[in-house]
């Protein structure tokens, strides 16, 4: 199964097949208090920043994530997408729990996006797919419902079930479909990761879905979590995760990424693995 | 074993989260005679207030604050209802739920067993809190304090609609009411009308312990 997603100018495919897309996490002003309030204050510099160093560190793509509370988040969003189109041609993923703000970004987006998120609740399927279908994006869905996170492998894929029926009754290929199968902290329950790494491999033997996650969640309330996001990621990949919303300004993070590629056979003949070495050296030799 | 021996060391095994060692020593400390509310306010709340200020400063992890809880609460088990026959008070009564539209649970859960620990009687009403289910709460248990979660910018404005609605059912002035969450900041809580707000865990007892001490003190006949 093959996600394309692009900016004006740049084609991007998910696949099983191809190199992980690594989307980087850091345009989102959750808990990142000064930036907070710069965005209230409208004032976007910082993302020229945060884009610089997510292009620098290897992403694929960027997600853009305006939550300020007691703003007016589908204005901000609008902005900052038209911004970013202006300075990078990574494509780009639409962060939002509000409906409007989602359907302000994908009005001013150009291109084809993936959006983030909608869930596997009736009522909010109904609102956001149509959404998706007029414009012709990408959607990633989360296997929670009206009851809560599921806490097994098997719930999650019922209600991945439910979502892909729901999808496709709305006319939305499944290949414009992108599962998030939930990454929780294992600082809070042992089994977490587990459970998430079990989900991920029934949802590609059963499926062939598209994923991605909030990899970065795995860790938190954990020392040195970038030890702890660069070992959970090749596990993830292994298991069939082919994207994850993640930091991409920590190189040895974005490294394991590219060299699972490369030994799970998404990079053939280590041709990405080996002009990133060269890149490096050439780098290091100026 | 002294007296004394079997308080630090039940101090110690909290600390570290050493859940059957705490439920051992609280049934030795019991068999020899001493106090619940000995056990209880010399050895386990100094434990887990340690364990909050570790946390604080950075020298604690999530994982050590939920053993260190989880180590507690198996004691206060036993010691509920041993409690209870003595009449000690607890500190205080905290109502928390996710609010209406929100299925996060996992700093919620924290804030419960840390509050726990200090001593408070949590009612722990879930995810997914309708005001309603806020509202009855408060008429059944009558709590200090009413603490709602939210992890969402969307389910956020759910903290106003319930503040509302305890407003109409007349019992805004019952209860002090905390706010909480990842996107959640301290102007937002001042904004939708809640009394507190804390970024942690640790911070949320402290705000609770404070609100509860304001509230009694403006209870007390002048």
């Amino acid at each position: 199964m093959h996600t394309v997603l692009s900016s004006s100018t740049k084609t991007l495919t998910i696949g099983h097949d191809l190199p992980f897309c690594i989307i980087g996490e850091r345009i989102n002003p959750t808990g990142r208090k000064k930036f907070q309030e710069q965005l209230r204050a409208g004032d976007l510099s910082q993302i020229i920043i945060d884009v610089q160093q997510q292009v620098d560190g290897g992403a694929d793509m960027l997600d853009v994530n305006m939550g300020v509370p007691l703003t007016d988040e589908p204005v901000l969003l609008s902005s900052a997408i038209k911004m970013i189109q202006g300075i990078t041609d990574l494509p780009i993923c639409i962060d939002s729990s509000i409906i409007e703000a989602l359907s302000a970004g994908l009005e001013a987006y150009e291109g084809k996006a993936l959006v983030n998120s909608v869930t596997g609740e009736d009522e909010r399927m109904e609102i956001i797919l149509p959404l998706i279908k007029r414009h012709g994006a990408a959607i990633i869905a989360l296997p929670n419902d009206e009851t809560g996170i599921p806490a097994t492998a098997k719930e999650r894929l019922d209600i991945v079930e439910k979502i892909m029926r729901s999808v496709e009754k709305h006319g939305i290929p499944l290949s414009d479909l992108v599962i998030d199968p939930l990454a929780m902290t294992v600082g809070a329950d042992p089994e977490a990761v587990k459970i998430t790494l079990d989900a991920v491999y029934q949802i590609r033997e059963r499926h062939g879905l598209n994923m991605t996650m909030g990899a970065s969640n795995v860790s938190f309330g954990l020392p040195n979590r970038h030890a702890l996001n660069a070992s959970f990621l090749p596990m993830a990949m292994v298991m069939g995760l082919t994207s994850a919303v993640m930091d991409a300004r920590t190189p040895g993070i974005v490294t394991s990424v590219r060299a699972s590629d490369l030994l799970l056979g998404s990079d053939p003949w280590g041709s990405n693995w080996i002009s990133r070495f060269r890149k490096e050296q050439a780098l290091a030799a100026s | 074993m002294s007296h004394e021996e079997i308080i630090q060391a039940l101090y110690n095994e909290t600390l570290a989260g050493n859940a059957p060692a705490v439920l051992e020593l609280t049934l030795k400390a019991l068999a020899e005679g001493m106090g619940p509310d000995t056990i209880l306010f010399d050895a386990l709340i100094p434990s887990l207030e340690e364990v909050g200020a570790r946390f604080e400063r950075g020298d604690f992890f999530v994982p050590e604050m939920l053993i260190a809880g989880k180590a507690m609460s198996g004691a206060l088990n036993v010691l509920r209802p041993l409690l209870a026959d003595t009449g000690a008070e607890s500190i205080g009564t905290f109502v928390m739920g996710t609010v209406k539209g929100d299925v996060h649970d996992i700093g919620k859960n924290l804030v419960n067993i840390m509050l726990e620990g200090a001593g408070f009687t949590v009612i722990d009403l879930g995810v997914q809190t309708a005001p309603e289910k806020f509202i009855a709460a408060i008429i059944e248990h009558k709590p200090d304090i009413v603490g709602m979660s939210a992890f969402l910018t969307t389910t956020m404005p759910m903290f106003k609609v319930t503040i509302h609605e305890i407003e109409k059912a007349g019992l805004r002035d019952k209860v002090a009411i905390m706010v909480g969450g990842a996107p959640v900041t301290q102007e937002y809580a001042d904004v939708v009308g809640a009394d507190g707000f804390a970024a942690d865990a640790s911070t949320a007892v402290r705000k609770a312990k404070e609100l509860v001490a304001k509230r009694r003190r403006a209870l007390q006949p002048a």
